[in-house]
């Protein structure tokens, strides 16, 4: 088959573009860190021997670790107006999509990072007058986080592709102004390619700075 | 003068198993206290109850006379904060250590000091490098716990937990995790603070250092106290055929 190659197409919409990139990391950066966050509440929980804590967590990682976040995004957007009358936008439908789901997936990794560390080390904190919390906040955690952290970088790469099913409710991110892009020019294959050549450019370079940090937080063995 | 552990009718039990059953224990300022007894009987518990690692189903303890918990019909019943503040008068050194891989020799030594007792950095840091010196590790402060060797690691959990400033000391077999050749240097820094007059109560399985640094020594067996008094006492002239037998388990292999 042949085709003829047009990448100036695309290019000649460059303004285009930026704006979907602009929207990409604007979704990116709230919904990861709005997710660690919520993940590492809903780990605490779910590790606490409390069962009214720890069940609720439970049921909730359990929702949404088992359903796809394209079809959360696509309920949220759609249903959410019908079952309490409230409108959503685009970008909140997919913020809370991506969200629930990343809280849902690194609770299960701050659980994990905490359960790892040896008992040995509450002890040691417990010992010296620490209460619970501040054990788990100046020992435990620390020392997770080192552990937690390839896990949790390699979620943060997910997330920051995720963004893209934001364009099934047309929120403006690199994939849905590719998307206008193509459908007003006839370029899908050389629209879609530099959307991920984008991403690639985007996200080698953080992908580096990860290692970066492992190897820095690595520094006491 | 007061105790300073007051210890009475101790029971304290891990689902049915009964461990200790009814322990009385004084404990005299600045004397050095060994707990014997062969595993299971009781010693280690004990010794967890003193600090409240473990909590007592029954009966009293008291800290420079300070009774710990309140009683409420008929049982105590203790608050963590109240138990946290015990622990800062009640130091406790580990088996394994037990120290916080992610932060130097130095940090070890201060954190307990900044986030528990609220001391100014300047302050943690003077204490710390004090207590350091008093193990002989002044040199290794910067330095990460992995880089130490065990009898090292043993004396920085020793100056983490001296500098609290505690009214007594706890070690739980200190040395029985330590390479033969490195058990010497913390049995001397033990010796030392024994000396200096810091209250301590040891479990441990070296009957020499009972021998040479206790100022008493008691004999677990079954949860129950069978035997203390003086090391020349129980050591040297048992009076229970069970305390010979645990003594001549010990000596058998003695160099002639």
């Amino acid at each position: 088959m042949q085709h003829n190659w047009n990448f100036s197409s695309v290019f000649a919409y460059w303004d285009v573009l930026l704006i979907g990139l602009s929207g990409t990391v604007k979704l990116f950066a709230i919904t990861c860190i709005a997710g660690l966050i919520g993940g590492l509440v809903i780990g605490i929980l779910r590790y606490s021997k409390n069962r009214w804590m720890s069940y609720p967590a439970r049921l909730y990682v359990e929702v949404f670790r088992n359903t796809p976040v394209l079809v959360q995004i696509i309920w949220f957007f759609f249903a959410m107006p019908v079952v309490i009358g409230v409108e959503i936008s685009a970008f909140m439908a997919a913020f809370l999509g991506i969200t629930l789901n990343t809280a849902a997936f690194s609770a299960e990794v701050f659980r994990g990072g905490i359960q790892s560390i040896e008992r040995e080390q509450w002890e040691a904190g417990k010992a010296i007058g620490m209460n619970y919390g501040t054990t788990m906040r100046r020992i435990i955690l620390p020392q997770a986080l080192k552990r937690m952290l390839p896990p949790l970088t390699s979620r943060g790469i997910e997330v920051f592709k995720m963004s893209t099913l934001a364009s099934v409710v047309a929120y403006p991110e690199t994939l849905q102004q590719a998307k206008l892009i193509a459908s007003y020019e006839y370029n899908p294959i050389e629209a879609y390619t530099i959307v991920a050549l984008m991403f690639f450019l985007v996200l080698l370079p953080m992908v580096q700075l990860t290692y970066l940090l492992e190897r820095r937080f690595g520094k006491a063995d | 003068m007061q105790p300073a552990v007051k210890i009475h009718n101790l029971h304290k039990s891990f689902k049915e198993l009964h461990v200790l059953r009814g322990i009385d224990l004084d404990v005299q300022q600045g004397e050095a206290v060994v707990l014997l007894g062969s595993s299971g009987s009781g010693k280690s518990t004990l010794l967890r109850c003193i600090n409240f690692m473990e909590e007592p189903n029954e009966g009293q303890v008291r800290i420079n006379g300070d009774l710990i918990g309140t009683e409420r019909s008929g049982r105590m019943v203790y608050r963590e904060s109240e138990l946290c503040k015990l622990r800062t008068r009640v130091g406790m050194v580990f088996q394994h250590f037990n120290l916080f891989p992610h932060k130097t020799v130095l940090e070890n030594v201060m954190e307990g000091q900044l986030v528990v007792l609220g001391r100014s950095k300047a302050e943690a840091s003077e204490k710390a490098m004090l207590q350091l010196a008093r193990v002989g590790l002044a040199e290794k402060a910067p330095e990460y716990p992995a880089r130490l060797s065990g009898g090292q690691k043993q004396r920085v959990a020793i100056a983490r937990a001296l500098a609290m400033d505690p009214e007594v000391m706890l070690f739980d077999e200190v040395t029985s995790a330590l390479d033969p050749e490195l058990v010497g240097e913390v049995l001397k820094t033990m010796r030392q603070l024994a000396e200096e007059g810091m209250t301590m109560v040891c479990v441990t399985h070296e009957i020499g250092f009972a021998y040479h640094v206790a100022n008493k020594v008691c004999f677990l067996n079954e949860g129950k106290i069978l035997e203390q008094g003086p090391p020349q006492q129980v050591l040297k002239n048992p009076k229970t055929d069970r305390v010979r037998e645990f003594l001549e388990g010990h000596s058998l292999f003695k160099l002639p």
